[in-house]
């Protein structure tokens, strides 16, 4: 199905009459690649870049330079273009990557601006706004590209690999995380992913990609000057971008295509219009973009992509990845927590709370509102850094370790209200759980290396859903769950992700009676075979019929330990259940 | 006549039904206390009486129904809620916290200094501290503030969620205590509780809620010594059978 | 470097440092209580003294034309009551302006009132269904308006530099001019009415209520719709009157509000986009800093002011954790 845009490289063929044409169809190859730069800056990883054009600008004037300076092969200055732009991308995105989404997008401007402004006044270097001229062409096998038509195969092949290469990306392990990353980082954190390096990689690659349009550009017009590295520049990608859609490949290209030919159209026409000559398209840019947020902030693409037939990719046949499954002794402590603290602003949330828990268990940690169970929860999670105390998991510390190295250790959390990604699929979601367990990196992903692994990763996701009875859903999107099934596929991806320690934060809410039982057996049968379940919940019918042990907090402190039936007797619980009995 | 009468609401958050068809209502001056289990719905009725969560049903305020519920027109009205989590605002005095419940009455250009005076003798803790951020109080002292907020508006009905959280138990029996003065004084109390023996104490009437549903309904002295609100909480009734 | 050349390169930070703040300080404002980065204040800034020039000519800008159609969206979109505020002011600023061609006085306020008018109406139509949105929605959202708005100017002014008449002619010391120091005056007059506005008037506290619990003011009866209105007014005033002011300094022309606007960021983001003081006296280091760099290397001034940049964000970096939310 994806072949068919090479369907593209015929259009050079059908336009070859009219040289006016094939401009266009190259500039339309160049904006897509920058546009597919801002998918996956944007529509993958949830950031975004008002520097695309300048990143253009790195790899078109390091060729420029090379090649007219240094009198170098194009191809160096291939080299050369791109490393510029990773450069410039390494060191945008290693100051921001860590601050909140605001920030990236604020100083990528500050940054476009600036060197837009090196660009014009380092006229020893880049001849300033008058340029460099006479790019030698690129030569293909002895082949010089020098004419539109020529150069558009080059231009929409590259395109075409490009595309194929970022559905790749998509399907793959880092897809998917960056998908989720996007939408909950906390979530994300907590089956393996390292927020900052992955945005930082996301970045980087959507850095060279620009710059591989740059220097295509270059050696197209054989000229540079930083008027088409402006700040509008990058303006107009991300707006081409967010008008097809940001969020889908083919939403991009729409996004590209759509304006290339309207960028041409409001050229000639608004100046007539308006009886003089400037930029005046930039109007229409700012207007189509701020009608779009307003009434389509998806974009045109899903609005054609309902009548489009959606194809099916079928079931997960490979073999499973080899998941350690859970051994060892039953009863033997396995995460052990002590003399654990954490205040907030002179409130002390958990006061110095200690509580082994024991293989095969199930250990369920309650009190009234407020009590602290839920900071307790994310104190051994690694969600919250604790005060004082520490965690040990399978005899190692973990304390204060970050979620994603806390998961690689086994130990697995949900969330209160489930952490899923509704736009994508059950199967996919639940494969989420192994991006700890597989390895393939960025360029694998891209160049399709990682099919085989991914096979494998989508087979033990589906082989988790088998288990927790979601299979006959694995293709749906998760948005069509019932809040009980979203609970079960929370589950699912801590069981593909290997995990053997299951902590889970109130799954029983908003749960009816049936999924309830349904639930509790579940847990029930994971417990007999091994894993170790620590549970937070207040709902008393759900943990009194399924924990082995229970651990009650009132006030930060742990005021009883014990099973079930003990703990309910206890004056103690009682009292801080039903409040105290006189008012004074 | 009721003051305020609920018929059938029913609060979702997406596909989640956290409270179904929910009736019950209040006469002038009466207490009535919402409790049960963490999760049982107790928020969401309140969320779902000011529109401030997706609501069906009917909510009928002084015998008319209020329709197109919005925040802002059921406070002119005189509903004022005291929110979970209190939503004081940290960096203003506790003085300009105070100030700013009464803020439509000051945009009506009604004198908010003998409302100040009241809460401050009411509450002579925030008097001590009017100068003071309010994000420096402590929990007790905060959850004061925002009882003492909601009285600014001069509510008819006055809905609390859960001013007991994570207080100390000393301090919980003193903003009862002041809860029953205002009681006292003919302020119309909604109070949504876990802590169900205090708010039993206070209110006239109590409704136990369980999964979004009403499961019990009465006096409270009658409910204070229903064993089955103590299953409600502990889950001593039901058995889960084992799977 | 002499002395002379130093105080003026002091005096000089000084004066647009100033200016830098106030849009620090109205750009902090703005994002605290609406979550919008408002990237179009520079051209909002520079509609003043062009519709100024404009009126004194005895011509109607085209910004009254732009902010006549948002008044009339804005007044679809709030039907009823709501609908009174956009028809008379839309009406009022219009009738204002038929009467200020060519009458200084008049022509100033006209200016000030139509980049308010014009400015809220922004917020109104174009933020205000997108409640709710990301910030980066909002921020792309922004950023689209400018350069609509850019590109508007362009229409309307066309590409010339203008420079108003100064209020005050002539100069106090070498380096200083007599609107200099009006442009200082109005600063300090702003921080001083921003500081009374905030520490005194319950309006004042109800904004910075609305910005610092949502929730908590919506249930006060502060509705979150007019506090985004007044937070777009405040700023919009301070960007009329600094452009109104600066103008006569360093001209005005449909493409230069977008540099100030930016360094007004650099110095709000030197404050983490949430201090008022540390934005202020950022906007101070950034006029120096400008100021002595120009001396130094004028060619790239406007390129290494950025740098300041990097130690801040570099800063916040090491502060914030990975994992948010």
């Amino acid at each position: 199905m994806r072949y068919l845009w090479f369907l593209l490289l015929l259009l050079p063929l059908a336009l070859s009459p009219f040289p006016y044409y094939l401009t266009l169809l190259n500039f339309f190859a160049l904006s897509a690649m920058v546009v597919l730069s801002l998918y996956v800056l944007t529509g993958l990883a949830g950031m975004t870049s008002f520097a695309q054009a300048a990143f253009m600008g790195m790899g078109a004037y390091a060729t420029a330079l090379l090649t007219i300076k240094a009198g170098l092969s194009p191809w160096l200055g291939l080299g050369a273009g791109l490393l510029f732009a990773l450069l410039l991308a390494l060191l945008l995105g290693a100051l921001t990557v860590r601050l909140k989404g605001h920030f990236l997008p604020l100083s990528t401007i500050a940054w476009q601006v600036a060197l837009y402004i090196l660009a014009g006044n380092l006229v020893g270097l880049t001849g300033g706004h008058t340029g460099l001229t006479d790019l030698p062409p690129i030569h293909f096998f002895g082949i010089s590209l020098d004419t539109g038509f020529r150069y558009a195969f080059l231009t929409l092949f590259l395109l075409v690999l490009l595309v194929l290469a970022l559905y790749n990306l998509r399907q793959s392990r880092i897809g998917r995380a960056l998908l989720a990353l996007r939408g909950d980082a906390l979530a994300a954190a907590s089956f393996g992913v390292d927020p900052a390096v992955l945005r930082l990689k996301a970045f980087l690659l959507s850095g060279v990609i620009a710059g591989l349009a740059g220097f295509l550009y270059a050696h197209f017009l054989r000229f540079v000057n930083p008027t088409p590295f402006s700040l509008e520049a990058s303006i107009k990608y991300l707006v081409m971008a967010v008008a097809g859609g940001v969020g889908s490949i083919p939403g991009v290209m729409l996004g590209a295509a759509f304006f290339t030919g309207l960028e041409d159209w409001l050229k000639d026409l608004l100046p007539l219009l308006l009886g003089r000559q400037g930029n005046y398209e930039t109007i229409g840019y700012g207007l189509i973009l701020a009608l779009i947020l307003i009434l389509a902030p998806k974009g045109l693409w899903p609005l054609v992509e309902r009548y489009l037939p959606s194809r099916d990719l079928g079931v997960p046949k490979a073999e499973p990845l080899s998941l350690k499954s859970p051994d060892g002794p039953r009863g033997e402590v396995v995460l052990e927590v002590q003399g654990l603290q954490k205040s907030f602003g002179g409130l002390l949330a958990v006061a110095g709370v200690s509580f082994d828990l024991r293989r095969g268990e199930i250990l369920a940690l309650i009190g009234p509102n407020g009590a602290g169970k839920s900071t307790t929860f994310n104190l051994v999670a690694g969600a919250l850094l604790p005060d004082r105390g520490q965690v040990r998991l399978f005899g190692k510390e973990i304390t204060g370790l970050p979620p994603y190295r806390i998961h690689a250790l086994g130990l697995g959390r949900t969330f209160q209200h489930p952490h899923l990604f509704l736009e994508l699929t059950v199967l996919e979601n639940a494969a989420l759980g192994t991006y700890s367990r597989t390895r393939a990196g960025f360029l694998q992903a891209l160049l399709g290396l990682s099919r085989r692994e991914e096979e494998r990763a989508l087979a033990t996701a589906y082989r988790a859903l088998k288990r927790v009875g979601l299979e006959s859903l694995a293709l749906e999107k998760a948005e069509r769950l019932s809040v009980g099934q979203q609970r079960l596929l929370e589950i699912a991806r801590l069981l593909a992700s290997g995990a053997e320690v299951l902590l889970l934060d109130e799954p029983a809410a908003g749960l009816r009676a049936q999924e309830k039982r349904e639930f509790a057996s579940l847990l029930r049968s994971l417990a007999r075979e091994g894993y170790t379940v620590l549970i937070v919940d207040h709902d008393m019918d759900l943990i009194m019929g399924l924990a082995d042990r229970v651990v009650v907090m009132n006030y930060g402190e742990k005021i009883a330990e014990g099973a079930p039936k003990e703990v309910q007797r206890n004056p103690l619980v009682r009292a801080a259940y039903l409040g105290e009995e006189e008012v004074a | 006549m009721s003051l305020l009468s609920v018929q059938g609401l029913t609060v979702r958050y997406g596909p989640l039904e956290a409270v179904r068809g929910v009736t019950f209502s209040l006469k002038e001056g009466e207490a009535l206390t919402l409790i049960g289990p963490n999760g049982a719905g107790k928020t969401s009725v309140l969320r779902g009486l000011l529109g401030l969560a997706q609501a069906e049903g009917k909510v009928f305020l002084d015998g008319a129904e209020v329709r197109g519920r919005s925040p802002e027109a059921l406070l002119s009205w005189g509903l004022v809620l005291v929110p979970e989590g209190r939503a004081l605002f940290p960096g203003l005095s506790v003085e300009d916290n105070l100030l700013l419940g009464g803020f439509t009455r000051f945009r009506r250009r009604e004198n908010l200094r003998p409302d100040l005076e009241r809460v401050y003798t009411l509450f002579p803790r925030l008097l001590e501290r009017r100068r003071q951020p309010a994000g420096t109080l402590s929990g007790g002292e905060q959850q004061m503030l925002a009882i003492g907020r909601a009285l600014m508006a001069r509510p008819r009905l006055l809905l609390l969620d859960e001013p007991s959280l994570g207080l100390a138990p000393l301090m919980v029996q003193e903003i009862y205590r002041i809860l029953g003065e205002l009681k006292r004084e003919g302020t119309t109390l909604l109070l949504v509780e876990q802590n169900a023996k205090m708010a039993l104490s206070l209110a006239d009437r109590g409704l136990v809620l369980e999964a979004g549903e009403v499961a019990l309904m009465g006096p409270a002295e009658a409910l204070r010594q229903d064993p089955k609100v103590v299953e409600a909480y502990l889950g001593l009734s039901r058995e889960v059978e084992e799977g | 470097m002499d002395a002379t050349i130093l105080s003026f390169l002091l005096l000089d930070g000084l004066q647009n440092g100033v200016v830098y703040g106030l849009l620090a300080l109205s750009l902090v404002l703005v994002f605290a209580v609406t979550r919008v980065i408002l990237v179009p204040i520079g051209e909002l800034l520079m509609f003043a003294p062009l519709s100024l020039v404009w009126l004194l000519e005895g011509k109607l800008p085209g910004t009254l034309w732009l902010a006549l159609v948002l008044g009339g969206a804005w007044a679809l979109m709030a039907r009823g009551r709501g609908a009174l505020l956009p028809l008379v002011g839309g009406v009022g600023l219009f009738l204002l302006f038929l009467l200020a061609k060519e009458v200084p006085p008049l022509a100033y306020l006209a200016a000030v009132l139509l980049v308010v008018y014009l400015g809220v109406a922004t917020y109104r139509v174009f933020f205000q269904p997108m409640r709710g949105a990301t910030v980066l929605s909002l921020l792309i959202m922004a950023v689209g308006l400018h350069v609509a708005y850019q590109g508007l100017g362009l229409v309307f002014f066309g590409p010339e530099q203008f420079r108003p008449a100064p209020l005050l002619s002539g100069e106090v010391v070498v380096g200083l001019s007599w609107q200099g120091v009006l442009v200082l005056l109005f600063a300090a007059l702003s921080l001083m009415a921003l500081y009374l506005f905030f520490r005194f008037s319950l309006f004042g506290k109800a904004l910075l209520a609305a910005a610092e619990n949502r929730l908590g003011a919506r249930l006060l009866g502060i509705r979150p719709e007019e506090a985004g209105m007044v937070a777009f007014g405040i700023a919009s005033l301070l960007a009329a009157f600094s452009g109104l002011l600066l103008a006569p300094l360093i001209n005005a022309a449909y493409f230069m509000g977008f540099m100030l606007g930016l360094k007004g960021f650099v110095a709000a983001i030197l404050g983490g986009l949430a201090s008022y003081p540390v934005a202020f006296l950022g906007a101070l280091l950034v006029g120096f800093f400008e100021s002595f760099t120009s001396f130094y290397a004028s060619a790239y001034k406007e390129a290494l002011v950025f740098l300041l940049l990097v130690p801040a964000l570099f800063y916040q970096s090491l502060r914030a954790r990975t994992v948010e939310e």
